[in-house]
């Protein structure tokens, strides 16, 4: 069982070397990167290339480690116990099971993906320390452990909006995705649009990387903005010597909003461009 | 099994542990790789490395460990005339090392020697205690455990090999040195906080329920109560520009991390003294100042006030009006500093300059005094401190 990227996802070898040492060694592999390189994608195609199927967790601001678990509803409880419903007795009727609880009971093994880990409290990883390691945790209300039937692949991505701590940074794999290369991001392009004429991609991607140079946008364009981008332009039928000829001192590529998205960084390029005028 | 390697990613502050180590091992044992450099390399950093900003130091590791110092040119390095050798080498001896290196017959002699042996040696070596090379103990070499060693091939030869993955530290741009980790800082900030109960009420007011049903004879009745939430306001004035571009990284940490931390948080820049006017946006500060009185009559006494500055001014900047570098000020900056303390008791002081260049700073004192000792060096302690003092005004800063 070895992932290799799939015929929709363009991995490089050591993505995938990192992804099946995580899957060879049963532990929980942590992406970080640029955002719109394809973290959260990754644990779809894995899953996908696996044949697994998956369970997804986003993670927000307001989300707790416990309702990863369970989430017991004793307000329920309380009010069924005095309309007299037969449910009363069984607690179990009013635990919710929370997705990693969902995960561990699965039959077989699952993707398990944490998504933006990085949005929660700053204590939330710290929270799961045990239940990612043992891959178990006790139900107080039931008094019971749960334990994975099959450990599930799990995979977490962050922004790096918070530092994560570092005794939940040691229990995982890491990788950081960078931004491809040239060659990688061809393929990627590829991928996504295999009947695009070279000519047209190569001249689009002159024009990415240029804009990607420029010193000081808040937001560079990534990946998924450069495939949203060729996607207007085969809609828009923009011809390869239109940006052939494009010089990004003079105007601004066609349908520029798909790659910058910020207001200053637009102003910023009008700036450059005047300056480079005069 | 490359435990050297293993101490040596330790010993030059990668914070890798034990426990990741041994699942390096596992890894390897259940045949994760094939045997090819460059998947062991890929399966090292992936399981040692947690941090981005650490992958450039692993990346110049990996290739002194595993193929280093048989690749130095070593007639190259004949060349480098002794004169600079023994420059580099002496400003980083400690009184400890020049002690051992006396013990060792001399600076002359320890050169001479490394000659010497660089002349005998044409292969590769590592371990051992005698010639050059890696991880040993031998005094000549790179990352040994002689205190008195002399390193070489640390920075000068990396260039004179053969491109690999791991020598193109692609990953340049994210290694940073500051010690002082936004985690760190965001612990520290959290401290500083106020509960109270706001917005739309979703948890359940236990003891409040408890009362209502007991009155309505046992038969349930719900209260519910807003979640409680941090409603601390943190009014953050940051010096920028001159003195202060030497801690311009720590700066912009401890920005992003009160980001973070504080919903409430506004922040305006000055340079050196607090003046008649201050700005948000530091490329347009002339076109857009925000005159303090507005700052002032905007904010009410509950925020806390945190100003960040090394406070190292001429002190006519502190007494005198026209006293400003800048600009004619119409008033001194004591004036304006005495005005904002009137208006936010709660306001503390962050240092950025060491604390040992404090008392040689005339201007550091006076602010001191002024803050009546409430000014605390920017370190992991002294937040930690300042964040007390906000919350307590009795806490001072007690060092010298």
């Amino acid at each position: 069982m070895k992932f290799e990227g799939t015929d929709s996802y363009i991995s490089t070898r050591d993505l995938n070397l990192a992804v099946n040492a995580s899957i060879t060694l049963e532990r929980p592999l942590i992406i970080k990167g640029e955002p719109g390189t394809g973290k959260t994608m990754l644990a779809f195609e894995v899953a996908e290339a696996l044949g697994k199927e998956i369970i997804t967790w986003h993670v927000k601001s307001s989300t707790t480690a416990q309702q990863g678990l369970y989430e017991y509803d004793a307000v329920s409880r309380l009010r069924d116990s005095q309309l007299g419903d037969e449910r009363v007795s069984d607690i179990s009727n009013y635990i919710e099971k929370g997705k990693l609880w969902e995960a561990f009971e699965s039959k077989k093994q699952v993707v398990l993906l944490i998504d933006e880990i990085d949005k929660a409290d700053i204590e939330f990883p710290n929270d799961l320390l045990q239940e990612l390691d043992k891959m178990e945790f006790y139900c107080y209300e039931l008094q019971k452990t749960i334990t994975a039937k099959h450990r599930p692949i799990i995979i977490i991505t962050s922004n790096n909006e918070k530092e994560l701590p570092d005794a939940f940074l040691r229990r995982c794999f890491f990788h950081y995705i960078s931004f491809p290369e040239r060659d990688t991001l061809k393929s990627i392009v590829k991928v996504h649009y295999p009947k695009l004429e070279k000519k047209l991609i190569d001249n689009a991607m002159n024009v990415f990387y240029e804009l990607r140079g420029v010193d000081g946008l808040k937001k560079k364009p990534s990946t998924s903005e450069l495939i949203d981008w060729l996607k207007l332009l085969i809609v828009g039928k923009v011809t390869e010597s239109e940006l052939g000829n494009l010089d990004l001192t003079e105007k601004l590529p066609p349908y520029a909003g798909a790659l910058l998205k910020n207001e200053q960084d637009h102003d910023l390029l009008t700036r450059i461009r005047l300056r480079f005028r005069r | 099994m490359f435990l050297d390697f293993f101490l040596l990613l330790k010993n030059d502050g990668i914070p890798v542990t034990i426990r990741e180590y041994l699942t390096f091992l596992e890894a390897l044992d259940k045949d994760v790789v094939e045997y090819s450099v460059d998947d062991f390399y890929f399966l090292s950093r992936t399981s040692l490395i947690k941090h981005e900003h650490h992958l450039d130091r692993f990346d110049l590791l990996f290739g002194y460990y595993f193929e280093g110092i048989e690749k130095i040119d070593m007639e190259e390095l004949m060349k480098i005339p002794e004169e600079w050798i023994r420059k580099s080498f002496v400003n980083e001896l400690t009184e400890e090392d020049k002690k051992m290196i006396k013990a060792m017959g001399g600076l002359d002699k320890l050169l001479e020697r490394l000659k010497e042996l660089m002349e005998t040696q044409k292969e590769r070596h590592q371990g051992g205690n005698k010639w050059i090379g890696t991880g040993g103990t031998s005094p000549y070499g790179a990352y040994g455990y002689n205190p008195e060693g002399i390193r070489i091939g640390q920075e000068g030869s990396r260039n004179r090999r053969a491109v690999k993955v791991w020598d193109k530290r692609e990953f340049k741009d994210l290694d940073d040195g500051v010690e002082l980790e936004t985690r760190n800082m965001k612990m520290a900030l959290r401290r500083l906080r106020i509960l109270t109960r706001e917005g739309t009420k979703e948890e359940l007011d236990l003891d409040k329920t408890i009362d209502k049903t007991s009155r309505n004879a046992g038969l349930l009745e719900l209260e519910m109560a807003a979640a409680k939430k941090n409603n601390v306001k943190v009014l953050l004035f940051l010096d920028i520009g001159g003195s202060m571009d030497d801690h311009i990284e720590l700066c912009s940490r401890l920005f992003s991390a009160a980001k973070y931390e504080f919903k409430h948080l506004e922040h305006y820049y000055f340079h050196n003294c607090l003046y008649e006017s201050v700005w948000k946006n530091n490329i347009r500060r002339l076109q857009e100042a925000i005159p303090t009185f507005e700052v002032l009559h905007t904010y009410n006494s509950d925020y806390k006030v945190i100003i960040v500055g090394d406070a190292s001014m001429s002190p006519y900047e502190l007494l005198y009006q026209n006293g400003s570098v800048e600009h004619n000020n119409d008033e001194a900056g004591f004036v304006w500093l005495e005005r904002l303390k009137n208006q936010f008791p709660d306001m503390v002081w962050l240092n950025p300059a060491p604390i040992d260049e404090w008392r040689y700073t005339e201007s550091i004192g006076m602010v001191r005094e002024f803050m009546k000792d409430r000014m605390f060096p920017l370190t992991m302690g002294g937040l930690q401190q300042a964040i007390k003092a906000l919350k307590d005004k009795k806490v001072k800063f007690e060092g010298h």
